[in-house]
């Protein structure tokens, strides 16, 4: 009798012990970042199971804050996010770079955002899926719409769409011929620039029809024609492209705004291993088209292209060339309270008549 | 022995109410005043103090946009009774059996999906590529699109309809309760139909107009949806405000300063409004 317990017991433990191998990876992500094919696949040779919680970067942060950096073990928030809320917060925890197959990322891509993401040291993010913000124009009735300022002219009052959020300033900013990422070290220059854009975006208010929110929104306004020239991420679009001939994505004058959304450990995050053996597996090229594919956005892995239809390479192509490339602005870190000034003048735009 | 067992059974059914009152209403607020209570100097550093409180009064901005939001809800409110108010007495009065059932019926249908469903609903009927602007639009009313959407009358009305339930329901259960014979004896003593409804049926139904204007009031300042949804560029809103302070800004501290001044402000309004309609909460409550 006492044998039979020990020896199910025993088999009990081993049992348990398999199952901790086998993990389930709860990833906080956006949209289109892990989709259904690629988790399969993911859970048929690892033995994970994978939830998935689609969010936004400020939704991230705002969530791990509220648990201390729990309830999530690998979030996806974008690279100029993670240094200010670290040392604000202590949210994530730094990565083991050994137990990342560095091999698989483009190495320039990897080492800026290293470079972006090492707080007292450590390193806290690879990157994972990049793109760019600029403008999403319907041609046949705004062409003349170049550049973000471009978005105040009388031709197109009252058709206009942007997000009331920080990339709207920085965008203007760059238009305006000011330079904020310069000035983000410095608190009474940026201040100074954030005051003059806030003035453009109060005098511009008239020609907004409404201030979008969600990508679908937007795409709404867009294929309805209600609107016809917004600020946008380029794989808004790029999908609009396929319904709309006439709407492309256009690099702004100033310079489309470079994003790269990262992979970071959250504070408490309980399974590790599981978010390692994830990060791993989806920068294999083939896993990355896959995403690609999904998401609209290319990725960090080296050759990923490669398996990309070729559609979205010519839209691609036809929306960058090589200048446009050149000229894109990559967010550097926001260093942390420029946040909150940056949010007293997206209010008071707000409230702007 | 019986004293005690009455007593045990009186404190486990009062358990549960116990329970969630202290978690989930003592206990948030009570950690939501602490937050609010603490202003940052730095990074990771902070003073106890009652300097988040202090913005908002230095700060015209969210003073306006909360005297914004109460002065629409007010209004609301107002709207709501007014058009609630001959649908509550048709249905309490006018109608019997069936019909009174399927009046109230229809009354609550809308209530079976959420608000963002209905939302979105008014956001299809009023954009200026929707139902109403294409309709007036084939009958030849009007010459191009209309844009009904994004302005405060769209906030308005969305307000309105998601509150109207909330008005007809108190104000039925009062009016039901009006002895039919006293209107009739207003009659025969030869008093105007405008004369009754001033003398007897406003008079009987004050708790229940009072307690739906109390519902609607605080639904309307405390929606979220509806205002941002439908009002588009121009939705200030104060629920927006710290909704965006708590998401976009990571700034809790201010966040929770404005939820208790809400609350404070609100609370405020409510009294002042009982005392001028001279009623009384618990009067009310136990009317309805």
């Amino acid at each position: 009798m006492k044998s039979k317990l020990i020896l199910s017991t025993v088999a009990a433990m081993m049992l348990s012990s398999v199952a901790a191998q086998a993990d389930t990876l709860r990833l906080l992500t956006w949209g289109g970042y892990a989709p259904e094919d690629v988790i399969a696949k993911f859970e048929e040779q690892t033995g994970h199971t994978v939830e998935v919680t689609k969010s936004n970067n400020e939704e991230m942060i705002a969530k791990l804050r509220a648990t201390n950096g729990g309830g999530f073990d690998l979030a996806q928030p974008s690279q100029d996010r993670i240094a200010g809320p670290q040392a604000e917060f202590g949210i994530y925890k730094p990565l083991d770079m050994s137990k990342i197959d560095t091999a698989l990322f483009i190495p320039s891509m990897l080492e800026a955002t290293k470079g972006n993401t090492t707080v007292d040291g450590e390193v806290y993010a690879v990157p994972h899926v990049w793109g760019t913000s600029g403008l999403v124009v319907n041609t046949a009735e705004a062409g003349d719409v170049k550049d973000y300022t471009d978005l105040c002219n009388d031709s197109v009052a009252g058709k206009v769409s942007y997000r009331l959020k920080r990339p709207t300033l920085i965008g203007f900013a760059y238009a305006m011929g000011l330079d904020p990422f310069a000035a983000y070290g410095d608190e009474a220059a940026y201040k100074d620039i954030i005051d003059q854009v806030e003035a453009k975006l109060v005098e511009c208010k008239a020609n907004v029809k409404t201030y979008w929110d969600g990508g679908d929104e937007l795409k709404n306004l867009l294929r309805s024609g209600e609107v016809v020239a917004a600020m946008a991420w380029d794989t808004g679009g790029w999908q609009l492209n396929d319904d709309n001939a006439d709407i492309i994505f256009v690099a702004p004058a100033s310079g489309a705004l470079g994003w790269i959304d990262t992979f970071v450990l959250p504070a408490r995050g309980r399974a590790d291993d599981a978010a390692y053996d994830w990060i791993n597996f989806v920068m294999q090229p083939e896993i990355a088209a896959m995403i690609t594919a999904s998401a609209g956005n290319f990725t960090a892995s080296k050759g990923g292209d490669a398996n990309v239809d070729d559609a979205l390479k010519a839209k691609y192509q036809a929306s960058f060339p090589q200048e446009a490339i050149d000229n894109i602005k990559w967010y550097p870190s926001v260093p942390a309270g420029l946040e909150a000034l940056e949010g007293a003048a997206l209010d008071r735009i707000n409230a702007a008549n | 022995m019986a004293n005690d067992r009455a007593k045990l059974t009186f404190w486990l059914l009062l358990a549960p109410l116990m329970i969630w009152l202290l978690t989930l209403i003592v206990l948030p607020h009570l950690g939501m005043f602490l937050v609010s209570l603490r202003e940052k100097v730095g990074v990771r550093e902070y003073e106890t103090s009652f300097a988040n409180y202090a913005v908002f009064f230095n700060e015209p901005l969210y003073w306006n946009t909360f005297a914004r939001t109460a002065y629409m809800s007010v209004t609301a409110t107002a709207l709501t009774l007014f058009i609630g108010f001959p649908i509550a007495y048709y249905i309490a009065k006018l109608t019997r059996g069936r019909t009174k059932t399927t009046l109230f019926l229809m009354c609550l249908i809308p209530f079976w999906v959420s608000e963002l469903v209905r939302t979105f609903g008014w956001m299809i009927l009023l954009r200026e590529t929707g139902v109403i602007s294409n309709v007036l639009q084939y009958l030849g009313l009007v010459g191009g699109p209309v844009e009904m959407l994004y302005n405060d009358a769209a906030i308005m009305t969305g307000l309105v309809y998601t509150s109207m339930l909330f008005m007809v329901v108190p104000l039925v259960t009062t009016l039901d309760s009006l002895d039919d014979s006293l209107i009739e004896a207003g009659y025969d003593l030869g008093a105007s139909g405008f004369a009754i409804l001033r003398e007897i049926v406003i008079p009987h139904a004050m708790p229940g107009i009072v307690s739906g204007c109390i519902v609607v009031f605080m639904l309307s300042l405390g929606n979220y949806l509806t205002p941002i949804l439908l009002g588009g560029k121009d939705s200030l809103w104060f629920t927006g405000l710290i909704y965006n302070q708590f998401i976009t800004r990571f700034n809790w501290e201010l966040g929770s300063a404005f939820g208790f001044l809400l609350l404070g402000l609100s609370s405020l309004i409510v009294f002042v409004g009982l005392k001028l309609s001279r009623q009384s909460l618990g009067k009310t409550m136990a009317q309805t």
